[in-house]
């Protein structure tokens, strides 16, 4: 009987590993052959034997993300063995606290700005009105300039960043706390992910 | 050279071996947290954090050990997604926190703009009261000539 690897090419696993690619392999459908990089690095980073056993633990839908995932800590732990994701993630809560300050100076800036419009409404009808009863003549303080009434301050939200200027320890500790509270950044855009935890017996 | 038994670190412990003067997990896997290694274990295998360990200078190994920790915590706690789950839901959150700051802006601009149109009433008068300066000006001119 003739080899089933003969019509295709092994998994880039298979390669890798230098052994015979089975129609059963596990690696095969999320490590394709023109993508050797993918299965080096994640090889490289947990083994795989390591991965194996975390995909034998995963249903068949959630592997092809799982392996995904892995294969992007991977290459992030290359690139920066020190903190690799962690690093990234580190990054991304300062970038978001940041922007958390924005938004609340931003709000608040719109809601002062309400609240003069409300006010100068009011008062700019009033002189309208004043107008219209003196027959369009002189009179009337100048017109206000909204501008001058609220100058952008954000002299005290770069204080506040400085301050919040913070070293690999204090992140990993704010992380642990995330860590904690991981159960709910479920990215999972199939339905049925809470059966994740029934072994699939193959 | 080998560490009592009584002292092993928490790898050589698991691994149910002796613990060398030089252990590489040894500081930064101490007895008192049997739970920490075996996470470690359990998601990149001892030798792979080994060598990982053995290729960073010494002042880098307890950060990377903290990382490689946190990682493999999220990947236990989330064994489809792990940490890459946790960049995900940040870069949304970012996204969204963006989308809300440019929203803000539109509706402080769309509100100034507003404003000025209320205002414009006022203008007509401002209008006049140039006119009537510069006609003030011309007039003083006049004797100077």
């Amino acid at each position: 009987m003739a080899s089933s690897t003969s019509s295709t090419s092994p998994c880039a696993a298979c390669k890798f590993l230098r052994r015979k690619c089975q129609p059963e392999c596990v690696f095969a459908p999320y490590f394709p052959p023109d993508q050797p990089q993918k299965f080096a690095n994640v090889h490289k980073v947990f083994g795989a034997s390591n991965v194996t056993k975390l995909l034998n633990e995963l249903l068949p839908h959630q592997r092809e993300d799982a392996v995904n995932s892995l294969a992007y800590e991977a290459d992030m732990r290359l690139r920066d063995p020190v903190y690799g994701c962690v690093g990234v993630i580190s990054l991304l809560q300062h970038q978001l606290r940041q922007l958390q300050l924005d938004l609340s100076c931003a709000k608040s800036e719109l809601s002062k700005y309400q609240n003069l419009g409300l006010i100068n409404h009011h008062q700019n009808l009033g002189i309208n009105n004043l107008i219209a009863a003196a027959g369009g003549g002189g009179g009337g303080a100048a017109h206000h300039h909204h501008h001058q009434f609220f100058p952008r301050d954000r002299h005290h939200h770069h204080q506040a960043i400085a301050m919040n200027s913070y070293d690999a320890a204090s992140s990993l500790l704010a992380m642990n706390v995330s860590a904690s509270l991981g159960g709910q950044f479920h990215h999972t855009p199939r339905a049925d992910d809470r059966s994740r935890n029934i072994i699939d017996p193959s | 050279m080998s560490n009592p038994i009584s002292s092993r670190c928490a790898a050589c412990k698991y691994l149910r071996r002796r613990c060398p003067q030089d252990c590489i997990f040894s500081p930064y896997f101490p007895s008192n947290d049997p739970q920490r290694f075996a996470y470690v274990h359990r998601i990149y295998g001892a030798s792979n954090v080994g060598k990982l360990l053995q290729q960073l200078p010494e002042r880098a190994r307890s950060e990377a050990t903290e990382s490689l920790y946190y990682e493999a915590l999220c990947r236990i706690q989330d064994p489809v997604y792990g940490c890459a789950g946790i960049v995900s839901w940040l870069q949304q959150q970012i996204h969204d926190v963006e989308s809300e700051i440019a929203k803000t802006q539109a509706e402080i601009t769309v509100f100034l703009n507003s404003t000025v149109n209320i205002s414009e009433p006022n203008t007509q008068y401002s209008r006049t009261n140039e006119q009537g300066m510069e006609n003030l000006t011309n007039k003083h001119k006049e004797p100077l000539q």
